[in-house]
């Protein structure tokens, strides 16, 4: 890969569910090693926009590059943190097994991991800062202690691009803070080109090389200045919106109400889960 | 023979003497591997219900059977096989579990039609919906062993990708994992170990079996492998127990081998209550 490539390359990029479009004519680059905040309301299209990065949705119309060629489902140079954690906390599975089953987890057989695969999920827990958590039960770790055994899978295999689906969700200030520090490390130490997933821009200002903010279909890309402006976001909202700065942080209004302060009341711990078994966390 | 011989050798007649015991053993050991097994992944992957509904849609298959000439067995596993690819399909799709209850009630009707259109099986029908573990023969024992192996074969081979799956699906199909796929030959392995089971403990009671012993596992195993031992130990002891039982009481193996099963995930509920007091 040449200096001057760009990790992801958009254009004129149509994403849809159905009919129902999620983004239109989008276009958009990340370049090498740059760590991007992807921002935007609930149902902007974040995660739609990652499962196209990961090959998982194809574009209606236009062209995605993934580090020089066309998204491919399972393409070992993406890490990814999926948003929803429905961790089986119920089996007493440690934070090595999640770690290590994600490491040869697509191939069929029996589970039993091969020396390398060992190895690789030692060396992502060691980068995560999570190698101490390893062998106890999930069930046992703190919501930011699970994020970093999370952050752990995703760096399995020697990824050139992270994909972070709201890892700070649930996290309290001193949590987010040591979760975008740690990506942050580890991307600059690996070269590492991040897309981090977030409701919020304040937790990642100093973090962020640019920001990727989703909202009515369009998406704008730019430095934070650039992006996080009135008419920017009156634009993306669809509505008129004030952004306030004050004591290093931003906080943006419509109608006088933050934006983007109600996205917290989300629930982590909320699982899709249908069944009544053995819940006995 | 003299008379002196026959008084100092009594014959005790322990239930291993007899045929139908051994054969019920068999099958129980058979039954016990396979339903302790899969069941662990089922109930992992919180798809008990679509178990519980494949038994029931071999139903009809197994009284239709007799309208068209075939055995009981082949017709239920033709049943839950092919709704099991069915089920398998529909994925973790919205309203499934309504889906599912619905085919599941119309196969149980389906079931009673083929009854009332051939009469001459009704006597059979207590035991398709209770189970008749003491009815088996050799050549089905022999035929639980093929298929209980076959399907335990693909159990392995699955096995990676399932537990993945399984445990994280967006994360597992981004690194490549194809749900459907697994999902679909998933659901062929627990259609046979439905049909196997239903031979001891019938269509309605297959919970017992292919549940009970794998959900108190889980709450009792750390980790999958020691999880997947443990359920198959369950399924074992509960089916042995439950045999002797029968044949000790005279009452159903059917009956002692639920209320076996109901017994073991009550004592390790409070097990794993106490065990988490005890880590509080």
């Amino acid at each position: 890969m040449n200096a001057a490539m760009n990790v992801i390359e958009f254009d004129y990029v149509t994403l849809a569910h159905g009919k129902r479009k999620i983004l239109s004519d989008v276009s958009l680059s990340v370049p090498d090693g740059a760590f991007v905040g992807l921002l935007g309301a609930n149902g902007a299209g974040k995660t739609t926009l990652l499962r196209a990065i990961l090959g998982l949705l194809k574009p209606q119309a236009g062209r995605i590059s993934v580090l020089g060629r066309e998204p491919s489902r399972g393409n070992p140079l993406i890490g990814y943190m999926p948003q929803t954690r429905r961790l089986p906390l119920h089996s007493g599975l440690t934070g090595y097994d999640l770690v290590l089953g994600a490491a040869g987890g697509h191939r069929w057989g029996w589970p039993v991991a091969s020396a390398a695969e060992r190895e690789a999920a030692w060396q992502a827990l060691e980068l995560a800062g999570a190698a101490e958590l390893a062998q106890r039960p999930l069930v046992q770790l703190s919501g930011g202690e699970r994020q970093r055994i999370l952050i752990a899978q995703a760096l399995i295999g020697e990824p050139k691009l992270l994909l972070l689906d709201e890892p700070l969700i649930s996290l309290d200030a001193g949590h987010q803070r040591a979760m975008v520090d740690l990506v942050r490390n580890v991307s600059r130490e690996l070269g590492i080109a991040v897309l981090f997933c977030s409701h919020e821009i304040n937790p990642l200002l100093d973090a962020v090389d640019s920001v990727l903010y989703l909202g009515n279909g369009q998406a704008a890309m730019g430095s934070v200045d650039e992006v996080i402006t009135a008419p920017v976001l009156s634009r993306l909202y669809n509505a008129p919106i004030h952004v306030l700065r004050a004591e290093g942080r931003i906080f943006v209004m419509a109608d006088g109400v933050e934006m983007e302060c109600d996205a917290h009341s989300h629930d982590a711990h909320t699982h899709d889960h249908g069944d009544a078994h053995a819940h006995n966390v | 023979m003299t008379p002196t011989h026959t008084i100092t050798a009594t014959p005790m007649l322990t239930m291993f003497d007899y045929d139908f015991m051994r054969n019920a053993f068999y099958a129980c050991t058979i039954v016990g591997i396979v339903a302790g097994a899969v069941g662990y992944f089922l109930v992992l992957r919180g798809e008990t219900f679509a178990g519980h509904a494949l038994a029931h849609v071999g139903f009809p298959g197994a009284t239709g059977a007799g309208l068209v000439g075939v055995s009981p067995f082949f017709g239920l596993t033709t049943f839950t096989v092919l709704a099991g690819i069915g089920i398998g399909l529909l994925g973790e799709r919205a309203q499934r579990d309504v889906a599912i209850g619905i085919v599941l009630s119309f196969a149980l009707g389906l079931g009673l039609l083929f009854l009332h259109f051939y009469t001459a099986f009704a006597g059979q029908t207590t035991n398709i919906l209770f189970g008749n573990v003491l009815g088996i023969d050799l050549a089905t024992v022999r035929l639980l062993a093929v298929l209980g192996i076959a399907l335990l074969l693909i159990l392995l081979f699955i096995a990676r990708p399932l537990l993945f799956a399984s445990l994280q699906p967006e994360l597992a199909e981004a690194k490549g994992v194809n749900l459907d796929l697994v999902s679909v030959l998933f659901m062929i392995v627990v259609a046979l170990a439905t049909a196997e089971a239903t031979q001891i403990v019938g269509v309605l009671l297959v919970f017992a079996l292919m549940v009970a012993p794998a959900a108190s596992a889980m709450r009792l195993a750390s980790g999958t492998r020691s999880g997947v031992v443990l359920s198959v130990l369950l399924a074992l002891v509960t089916a042995w127990i439950g045999l002797a039982l029968a044949y000790w009481t005279d009452w159903p193996t059917s009956f002692w081998i639920t209320a076996l099963g109901a017994a073991s995930y009550l004592l390790s509920g409070l097990k794993a209550a106490k065990w988490r007091l005890a880590v509080v």
